[in-house]
C-alpha cells in the first residue's frame, strides 16, 4: 500500500503544481510513462533472457560477449537496428507500409493501459476494461494485414493472411475462456476481477477446476494470438522468410518485434489478472511487498513458460493449427463455461468444485479420445519418402 | 466536448467519403475501418463504453477482416470502378440513398429519445444492458442466436469436401 | 490423452535447461577465441607451399610447372616463372616461381592442386582465421605468406606428411640409384674405351 500511495502522492504533487490547462495532459502522460518505460525495459531484458534460455536448452552458452555475461547484448542489438538502412520497396504502398508497424505497436501498448498494477494503480479505469483489451487486440490483425499487403511481396501477403486466419480462429477460444472468469467475478472491469481474488492463493481462480482449464486454454490461445512458437506459422522462417515483416528493415523491423513482445506481456498480464490473482500476493503475510511487484513476478513466470515452450515444441502445420482451434479449444471452452455455471449455481463450495472437475475431466477425456482416433492423427506415410516408390 | 466531437465527426465523414471515392479497394476498406473507429468514438462520447468497444471489436476486428478476405479472394484488390458516366446508376443510387435518409431521419424524429435534450445523467452500465437483453429482449436474442447458428452450420456444410477419400500411397506402374 | 507428449517433451527440455549449470560436460560449444577445439587431422581449407630446411626461398619445393594453375577450377592461382634457376633436393637445376599468388577469397578448398602437383610442393593448410579489413589485397596471399616449412606440415597433418616424405625419399633413392647406374655405366664405358684404346688405338 505504501508504494502505491507514494506514487499517487508524487503524481498529485506534480499535477497540482502545473498550470491549469496542462493538468489533464500531464496527468495522462504521468500515467503512461511508467508503463511504457517499464515494459520497454522488460522487452530488452526478455530478448536477452530468451536467447540465454534457448541456448541453455540446446546446451549452449547463449550470448555472452557484450559486457559481463552478455547483459549489454540488447544495447548492441538496439544500436545495430537503429543504424541499419531503412529500405522501402519501390512498389510498396508507402503510407500504409509506414503506418503498419506504428498501428501494431499502438494496439499492443493500448492493451497495457487497462491492466490493474495495484489496487489504486490503473491507467484507465474502464467499466468494460476487458472488452477494450480484446477490441484493441482485434485491431492488431488489421495492422498485420496492412504490413503484409503494403509490402507487395508474395511471402509477406501469404504470411499476413495466415496470421489473420490464425488470430481470428484463436480469438474465439481466447475470449470464451476468459468469459468464465467474468461470470464468476460478475463484472467486465479488470480491477474488479482482481479485487474479487483477494486473500490467499486459494482464492485465485486458477485454484478451481474451471479456472485451471480456462487458464490453460487462455495461455494456448495467447501463444497463437501473439504468433509465438509453436504457433509461429505466420512468420515461419523456413517457408515464408519472415512473413509480414519480410520487407521491413532497420528500426521498423525492431518496432515489429517490440510490438510482438509487448503484446505478449499484455496478454501475460491479463492472464495473471484473470486467473492468478493479479497484484495480490500468494499469502496475506507477504502484503508488505507492493502489488506491482507481484503482478510483474507472475508475468515473468508466464513469460518464462512461453520461452520454455518455444524451446520445446516444433512448429505446427496450418491444418493442425486450425483443427486444434476448432475441434479442441472451442468445444473445451464452451464446456468450461457450463462447468463454471455449475460451480456458481452450486454455491461456489466443494460440491460445485467436484462437479466442475468431473465435467471438465470427462469432456477432456472424451475430446482427446475422439481427436486421437481421427484419421489425420494417425501416423502419416509420406509417399515420396517412405512409400512403395521409395522401396522400389 | 464539442471540439472533440467535431474532430471525430469530421474524421468519420472524411474517411467515409474516402472509402467511397478511392481507387484502390484495399484503401477503401482501410478508410472504412477508420470511419468505424470514429463511430466507436462517438459511442464513447455518449458514455456507453460497452457499445463503443463492441463496435471496435466487431467492426474493426471482424467485419473489416472479412471484407479484406472477400476482396483478396475474389479480384485481387485491383481497380474495379467503372470509369464512364452512367446517369441511370446515379439516379437510382441517389433515390435509394434519399429514401434511406428519409426513413432514418423520420424514425429518429419520432423516437422519444429526441425529446430528452438535457445532459445524460445516467451512465449506462453493462449489467443493465445484459439484463435488458436477457429479460426484456430475450426472444429477439434467441432468434438472432438461432440465425447465427444456422449460418455457421451452413458455412461448415459448404466448406465440407463432397466426399472424403482416405489418402493412399499410389503405387507407380513403371517402378 | 492430448498433452501427455507435450509434458514429456517439456520435462526433457527442462533437464537440458538446468543440466549444463551443474554439469559443464553437457555444453557442446566452447568460447571460441579464448578456447579452441583442437583441429581434426583431416581438417583442411586453403593450400600452402611446402619448403625444406630453414630458408623458405631456397628450400621452396615449387618448380613453377604451372600445372596447378591450369587445373584450379575457380582459377585462383597465379604463377609467374623466374628466369633464374635453382637446384632442387636432387641437385637438379629447376625453375622457381617469381610470383605465386593464391586468392583465398576465390579458393574453394577442393584440393585438386594438391592431387596434381608432381613435386609434392603444394599441400592443404588448416588455418582458417583469415579475417582481414581489406578483402581484396588482404585475402590475396603471396609467395612469402604461402611458404610454410615441412616441420609445420608434419605438425598439422602428420600421417600425410610422413607419406609425402616417404615418396620423396623414394624419389631420391631412385635418383641416387640412377646416378649410380649412370656413373657405373660411365665408368664401364670409360673402362671399355680405355681397353679398346689400348687394343685398337686407331679406331677413333
Amino acid at each position: 500500500m505504501w508504494f502505491e500511495d507514494l506514487l499517487i502522492q508524487i503524481k498529485s504533487v506534480l499535477v497540482l503544481n502545473a498550470p491549469e490547462g496542462l493538468r489533464p495532459i500531464l496527468s495522462a502522460m504521468l500515467s503512461a510513462t511508467p508503463i511504457l518505460s517499464a515494459f520497454g525495459g522488460l522487452f530488452a531484458a526478455v530478448t536477452l533472457l530468451e536467447r540465454k534460455m534457448l541456448g541453455r536448452i540446446q546446451n549452449r552458452y547463449g550470448p555472452n560477449r557484450v559486457g559481463p555475461f552478455g547483459i549489454f547484448q540488447p544495447v548492441a542489438d538496439g544500436i545495430k537496428m537503429l543504424t541499419k538502412e531503412d529500405i522501402v520497396p519501390k512498389t510498396a504502398d508507402h503510407s500504409i507500409h509506414f503506418l503498419a508497424p506504428l498501428l501494431l505497436l499502438l494496439t499492443a501498448m493500448l492493451g497495457l493501459s487497462v491492466i490493474p498494477y495495484g489496487e489504486k494503480l490503473v491507467a484507465i479505469r474502464f467499466e468494460a476494461g476487458i472488452v477494450f483489451f480484446f477490441a484493441v487486440g482485434g485491431a492488431a490483425e488489421l495492422a498485420v494485414f496492412m504490413a503484409g499487403w503494403a509490402s507487395r511481396n508474395k511471402y509477406a501477403l501469404l504470411g499476413s493472411l495466415r496470421a489473420i486466419a490464425q488470430m481470428v480462429s484463436y480469438e474465439i477460444p481466447l475470449i470464451l475462456s476468459s468469459v468464465c472468469v467474468l461470470m464468476a467475478a460478475g463484472t467486465l472491469s479488470l480491477d474488479e476481477v482482481a479485487k474479487s481474488q483477494s486473500g490467499s492463493m486459494l482464492s485465485w481462480y486458477i485454484m478451481t477446476p474451471w479456472g485451471l482449464m480456462g487458464c490453460v486454454l487462455f495461455l494456448i490461445a495467447t501463444l497463437a494470438e501473439v504468433n509465438r512458437s509453436p504457433f509461429d506459422i505466420p512468420e515461419a522462417e523456413s517457408e515464408l522468410i519472415a512473413g509480414h515483416m519480410t520487407e521491413y528493415s532497420g528500426f521498423k523491423y525492431a518496432v515489429f518485434f517490440l510490438a510482438e513482445f509487448v503484446a505478449m506481456f499484455a496478454m501475460c498480464a491479463l492472464t495473471a489478472t484473470l486467473f492468478l490473482g493479479g497484484y495480490h500476493p500468494p499469502l496475506p503475510i507477504l502484503a508488505f511487498i507492493p502489488g506491482p511487484f507481484w503482478l510483474f513476478a507472475k508475468l515473468m513466470v508466464l513469460v518464462l513458460l512461453f520461452i520454455w515452450i518455444r524451446g520445446t515444441m516444433p512448429r505446427l502445420r496450418a491444418d493442425q493449427l486450425m483443427e486444434f482451434a476448432w475441434k479442441f479449444m472451442l468445444p473445451m471452452a464452451v464446456i468450461n463455461l457450463i462447468s463454471t455455471g455449475c460451480w456458481i449455481a452450486l454455491g461456489r463450495g466443494s460440491l460445485g468444485w467436484g462437479l466442475s472437475a468431473l465435467i471438465n475431466l470427462a469432456a477432456y477425456g472424451a475430446l482427446s479420445r475422439w481427436l486421437s482416433s481421427r484419421p489425420n492423427q494417425q501416423k502419416r506415410t509420406y509417399r515420396f519418402a517412405e512409400g512403395p516408390m521409395h522401396a522400389a | 466536448m464539442t471540439t472533440v466531437f467535431c474532430i471525430t465527426a469530421l474524421t468519420t465523414l472524411a474517411s467515409a467519403v474516402a472509402a467511397m471515392s478511392l481507387r484502390n479497394l484495399v484503401h477503401c476498406v482501410l478508410c472504412l475501418t477508420v470511419s468505424f473507429i470514429g463511430m466507436a468514438m462517438v459511442y464513447l462520447q455518449l458514455s456507453s463504453q460497452f457499445v463503443g468497444f463492441a463496435q471496435v471489436m466487431v467492426y474493426v476486428g471482424a467485419v473489416a477482416i472479412l471484407m479484406i478476405f472477400a476482396l483478396l479472394m475474389t479480384r485481387g484488390g485491383q481497380e474495379l470502378f467503372m470509369r464512364e458516366w452512367r446517369p441511370m446508376h446515379w439516379l437510382v443510387g441517389g433515390l435509394v440513398s434519399l429514401a434511406l435518409l428519409a426513413v432514418l431521419v423520420g424514425s429518429i424524429l419520432q423516437s422519444p429519445v429526441i425529446q430528452n435534450t438535457g445532459p445524460v445523467d445516467k451512465v449506462e452500465r453493462v449489467k443493465d444492458l445484459g439484463q435488458s437483453l436477457v429479460y426484456e429482449y430475450l426472444l429477439p436474442l434467441e432468434a438472432l442466436a438461432l440465425l447465427l447458428t444456422v449460418a455457421l452450420i451452413g458455412a461448415a456444410l459448404i466448406a465440407l469436401p463432397p466426399k472424403q477419400y482416405p489418402i493412399k500411397p499410389q503405387p507407380r506402374e513403371n517402378s | 490423452m492430448i498433452g501427455k507428449g507435450i509434458l514429456k517433451g517439456m520435462m526433457e527440455t527442462a533437464r537440458n535447461l538446468t543440466g549444463s549449470f551443474h554439469d559443464p560436460e553437457r555444453l557442446t560449444t566452447v568460447s571460441y577465441p579464448e578456447e579452441k577445439i583442437p583441429a581434426k587431422e583431416n581438417a583442411r581449407n586453403f593450400p600452402f607451399l611446402v619448403y625444406d630446411g630453414d630458408d623458405w626461398e631456397s628450400g621452396l619445393r615449387c618448380v613453377s610447372c604451372q600445372i596447378c594453375e591450369k587445373e584450379c577450377p575457380p582459377q585462383c592461382i597465379y604463377i609467374e616463372k623466374d628466369t633464374q634457376k635453382k637446384a632442387d633436393f636432387l641437385g637438379k637445376l629447376q625453375f622457381q616461381p617469381k610470383v605465386f599468388d593464391i586468392d583465398v577469397s576465390v579458393c574453394m578448398g577442393c584440393q585438386i592442386c594438391v592431387e596434381v602437383c608432381p613435386f609434392e610442393s603444394i599441400r592443404m593448410d588448416r588455418d582458417f582465421e583469415y579475417a582481414k579489413s581489406d578483402r581484396f589485397e588482404g585475402l590475396l596471399l603471396h609467395k612469402e605468406q604461402l611458404a610454410k616449412s615441412n616441420k609445420y606440415y608434419h605438425q598439422i597433418h602428420p600421417t600425410e606428411a610422413t607419406e609425402t616424405d616417404a615418396i620423396r625419399e623414394g624419389k631420391r633413392q631412385d635418383h641416387l640409384a640412377k646416378e649410380r647406374a649412370k656413373a657405373e655405366k660411365l665408368a664401364q664405358a670409360k673402362e671399355a674405351a680405355s681397353k679398346s684404346q689400348s687394343k685398337e688405338p686407331n679406331k677413333e
